[in-house]
């Protein structure tokens, strides 16, 4: 049987991505690192700093065939602590996220290359990938990119991609 | 569109091999049957995208997808080969839209809506939905409630 019944976007917990001051909105952001619309998205994000972003994988295979390795980088960079880091590179350049683009940007943050490479390619961090993509589906995610506001009362609303800018 | 306790009625659709799809070939399975507007349209694009990288899911589940158009069969193939999608792909292009009107999805402009049928096996149909506008693209959940239902 398939898990994938209709649910509530998750609330962010210790285990989400999570950047930003707070004091200004909560951003959820469902996300691929190969989708042009998210890298924009993401850059008008940052010039919202007031906003607190949460990130969470929604990687479609079968349009964006990287986007599953470039997540499985970016969460093998968490284990070096450098989730961010890794995720603004690869918002940098979503046109490179073959091994090498991605072992060349390991190289350029500083990362231990033969744990990354061996974590990015483990079950652990698939498992990490797959469950932000498979909440994503349960919560009507369709399409990248996605964003939600979290409430004061915890509640979440999506929002329109046009509310950040023209696409 | 079709409700849910209509038994499905006899119609045509084409497979990619120029073979005839029928009524017949919804029996003893659960068949969940996607219209789509367009080949090669954004969110056409985007949903059957979805769809397939939860196909395992819908086979966990005992469905089978089937993606219905306008579209000729050279088009859906096509289509399908670009995205990389193993969903098998039902052609109503001549007489153009003949089923989509028999399930009452098809559009005024001359394509089908954006809608989901899931027919059982006894070739009833058990839940369909139609998106409120070609554009908005139901999420993959909703199927998955229908067939926990």
């Amino acid at each position: 049987m398939s898990d994938l019944g209709s649910a509530p976007i998750p609330a962010v917990s210790g285990e989400d991505h999570v950047r930003g001051p707070g004091g200004g909105r909560t951003l959820i952001v469902y996300a691929d690192f190969e989708c042009p619309f998210c890298a924009v998205l993401d850059m008008r994000l940052r010039a919202l700093p007031a906003d607190r972003v949460v990130f969470r994988h929604f990687p479609v295979r079968s349009s964006h065939p990287r986007a599953w390795p470039a997540a499985c980088a970016a969460e093998a960079a968490a284990l070096q602590g450098r989730f961010w880091e890794m995720h603004d590179a690869l918002f940098a350049d979503p046109a490179r996220l073959e091994d090498p683009h991605l072992w060349e940007r390991g190289r350029r943050l500083g990362l231990e290359l033969e744990r990354f490479d061996r974590d990015r390619r483990c079950d652990g961090v698939r498992d990490r990938v797959k469950r932000d993509f498979r909440a994503g589906v349960r919560g009507g995610v369709v399409t990248t990119p996605t964003i939600f506001e979290l409430g004061d009362d915890g509640s979440v609303a999506k929002l329109s991609r046009e509310e950040f800018g023209p696409a | 569109m079709i409700a849910a306790g209509s038994a499905v009625p006899e119609f045509t659709l084409k497979r990619g091999d120029d073979s005839d799809f029928t009524a017949a070939d919804l029996e003893g399975k659960t068949t969940v049957l996607v219209f789509y507007p367009f080949a090669f349209s954004p969110v056409c694009t985007d949903q059957l995208n979805l769809y397939e990288d939860v196909l395992d899911d819908f086979s966990a589940q005992g469905a089978t997808l089937y993606g219905v158009s306008c579209d000729a069969t050279w088009s859906q193939t096509a289509f399908a080969a670009k995205l990389g999608v193993s969903i098998e792909q039902l052609s109503d292009f001549e007489p153009k839209g003949e089923v989509c009107r028999t399930f009452g999805v098809y559009h005024p402009g001359g394509f089908p809506q954006r809608a989901l049928v899931i027919v059982g096996p006894d070739k009833v149909v058990r839940w369909s939905y139609q998106a409120d506008s070609p554009g908005d693209l139901p999420g993959a959940n909703l199927i998955f409630d229908a067939l926990a239902a």
